[in-house]
């Protein structure tokens, strides 16, 4: 503010330079991304959520690694032959495999990301400074979940080349076609989980105002799904059905397969399962399966393209529950008010 | 007006039965700065926010440079620069970083925008410090950052929102005066709004007295003050070392003058109201009947009068309604009474 002379001198040149510039500009979109990965991954607490996964991601690959012997020298698992969906699946019980881990620490670094999306902005008076800006208020929203997205699949993707690479070299083993786009399915899948979790409690900091209620609603229902949602589950079909014992067997096919599905509302659910199909190729189905349907099944492996048709409710499943948690922040966000 | 840039018409907001702007019209043209005036609570953030196309107006519309707000926001943002009451940062990020940012989603070239921020950042006077963090910042520093981000954008109009806001005295007059130079050299529109008076009147061209989401009064100071105080408009006030004649004797020799409508007289003091100013016509007076004058005070009718006088007069004007006045109103009654 000392010399007004000074800037109106810089302001006229600008204006030229400008007002008529013929080179492609960035978008606002683009922008805000960049910043939100800039941000995360700066944050501190991105960095303590890669530390613990990092960590456990060493652990389970350490006590893979010390058992993949014993593992593909067994012949009677079908999927010996897979050295590399050994190598994450495999534990000797002290630690639990990686995909096991990511079901509980994904949650977590999803609402990390995202628990204070837009309750923090709008408590900085950020908000309002940012959509005084030639940009959609949607951009906003949109940019917050892409931009977390984008560093969450960087994380999941490095830990798993990582994880070929190391493999490739400690084992000299080389990688078949089908292992590596089993992984990449883990991969995605793992990115989609974490960002259910994400679109989650980016919704949840829409509702709330303060950051810190909505972090602990966040964990709350990352709690009541991975502890109670099971317990209710089966208190209230034991005590709604009749007992199991007394059921014809297409009675009890039935019961099996309503009690899948109640389960597989949860998220967590719908991931271990998904996950579990894609790793182990041996799996054949996620329900209860007939005599009839296992006559004459040899224990072989599935083909790629049978193992993604069995995961598929699983994830149209987290890509719909996605949707729904966005399509609820995006509704909430577009009429609130911003100021402060 | 000829060339409004910022037309509000009927514009009304309504928060469940609470209207928070009634029916507003306003017309305000280029190149002008204009004061939204009102306490806390009246509407003023709402109106600009819908200004802004950033809340919905319940009824009514604004245009903002010939441009709906509500329906293309994004057009009205491109030109106004809007800086918010309580205005704030990222801040991890640099005082610098945070005006490069805002550059990068006006759609600046990025390969001025460093020059750019830079430049204007020597402009609000915070060349030393835009390498600290804003965490680190002062409130009057970031006011003026928000000032910077505004004028990055290279607006037409300027929209500021309470900007003197928690600034020192001293630091409100050079933001005030810098604001004025840019208007005047700029052509730019500035609409600020504001509770504090005197600060406003120093550089507004017009303002305008908004309070419970109605525009009571709008126009230049001059004309509100006479509209207001009609003949009381100018009052002169000496002090004599000695008493005066309770009967006023000499004084009321003025009263002959047309200009001089009232004559108050209590021990040292005289109080004239008169409807032009005859500040050196009564000090020559004084001077040649020998009183020995130890000081004249003119008193201008600022904001403050003004404000006050349409509070009392609001007020009164419910009270005979039979309802009481809004909370808010009550401590400024109070204290017009007790001046």
């Amino acid at each position: 503010m000392e010399n007004p002379a000074v800037y109106f001198k810089g302001l006229s040149s600008k204006g030229v330079k400008y007002n008529n510039n013929v080179q492609p500009v960035v978008s606002p979109f683009s922008v805000m991304v960049r910043k939100e990965v800039a941000d995360h991954v700066r944050s501190w607490r991105f960095i303590i959520m890669v530390g613990l996964i990092v960590l456990t991601f060493f652990g389970a690959m350490y006590v893979s690694l010390s058992n993949i012997r014993t593992a593909i020298a067994n012949i009677r698992d079908p999927d010996h032959v897979f050295v590399y969906l050994k190598l994450l699946t495999t534990t000797n019980g002290t630690l639990p495999p990686f995909h096991i881990f990511i079901s509980f620490l994904g949650p977590l670094l999803g609402i990390a990301l995202g628990f204070d999306a837009v309750n923090a902005e709008q408590n900085n008076g950020t908000l309002t400074r940012l959509l005084a800006q030639p940009v959609y208020r949607d951009n906003l929203l949109l940019a917050k979940f892409t931009g977390a997205l984008i560093v969450i699949s960087v994380l999941f993707v490095s830990l798993c080349l990582l994880m070929i690479g190391g493999g490739l070299i400690i084992t000299g083993v080389p990688m078949e076609p089908v292992e590596f786009f089993r992984i990449l399915g883990f991969i995605v899948l793992s990115i989609l989980y974490v960002g259910f979790w994400l679109s989650l409690s980016i919704g949840l900091s829409v509702v709330f105002k303060r950051a810190a209620t909505s972090a602990i609603t966040a964990i709350g229902i990352w709690v009541f799904f991975t502890v109670f949602y099971n317990i209710i589950i089966n208190v209230i079909v034991t005590a709604l059905l009749p007992d199991k014992n007394f059921m014809q067997p297409d009675d009890v096919v039935a019961y099996n397969n309503f009690l899948m599905n109640l389960l597989s509302i949860a998220p967590g659910q719908l991931y271990t399962d998904a996950t579990t199909t894609l790793l182990m190729p041996s799996v054949r189905s996620l329900g209860p399966m007939t005599m009839e349907q296992m006559a004459g099944a040899i224990p072989s492996p599935l083909p790629l393209k049978e193992s993604f048709m069995i995961v598929w409710p699983q994830v149209s499943g987290l890509i719909s529950a996605i949707t729904v948690c966005f399509a609820i922040a995006y509704y909430l966000f577009m009429r609130r008010e911003i100021r402060t | 007006m000829e060339n409004p840039i910022i037309e509000l018409n009927g514009l009304t907001k309504t928060y469940g039965t609470v209207k928070a702007v009634d029916d507003l019209h306003l017309t305000i043209g280029k190149g002008e700065i204009f004061g939204l005036l009102g306490p806390n609570g009246a509407g003023k953030t709402t109106t600009i926010l819908m200004m802004l196309g950033l809340t919905e107006p319940s009824a009514g519309t604004a245009f903002v440079c010939g441009v709906n707000a509500t329906t293309h926001p994004i057009d009205v943002k491109k030109r106004v620069g809007y800086m918010p009451d309580s205005v704030g940062f990222y801040d991890n990020m640099t005082a610098l970083e945070n005006l490069m940012y805002i550059a990068r989603l006006n759609g600046i070239p990025e390969k001025e925008i460093e020059k750019l921020s830079r430049q204007t950042m020597e402009m609000v006077g915070l060349g030393g410090e835009m390498d600290k963090k804003t965490g680190a910042y002062s409130r009057g520093m970031k006011q003026r950052l928000g000032l910077a981000d505004v004028l990055i954008r290279d607006p037409e109009v300027i929209i500021l929102d309470e900007p003197t806001l928690g600034i020192d005295p001293s630091g409100v007059k050079e933001f005030l005066s810098f604001i004025h130079h840019l208007s005047r050299q700029q052509g730019l529109t500035v609409l600020l709004s504001s509770h504090h008076l005197y600060q406003v009147q120093q550089v507004c061209d017009r303002v305008g007295i908004f309070v419970e989401g109605k525009m009571l009064v709008e126009g230049n100071i001059e004309t509100l003050s006479r509209s207001l105080f009609g003949e009381e408009s100018f009052t002169v006030r000496v002090t004599v070392r000695e008493p005066l004649p309770a009967s006023g004797e000499p004084v009321q020799e003025l009263e002959q003058l047309a200009a001089i409508r009232k004559i108050n007289i209590s021990g040292k003091t005289v109080e004239f109201s008169c409807t032009e100013d005859m500040t050196p016509e009564i000090v020559r007076f004084f001077v040649e009947k020998g009183f020995n004058v130890m000081g004249v005070h003119k008193k201008e009718f600022g904001l403050d009068e003004i404000y006050e006088r349409y509070f009392e007069n609001n007020l009164k004007k419910n009270s005979s309604d039979g309802k009481s006045g809004g909370l808010f109103q009550r401590p400024f009654f109070k204290r017009s009474k007790i001046q």
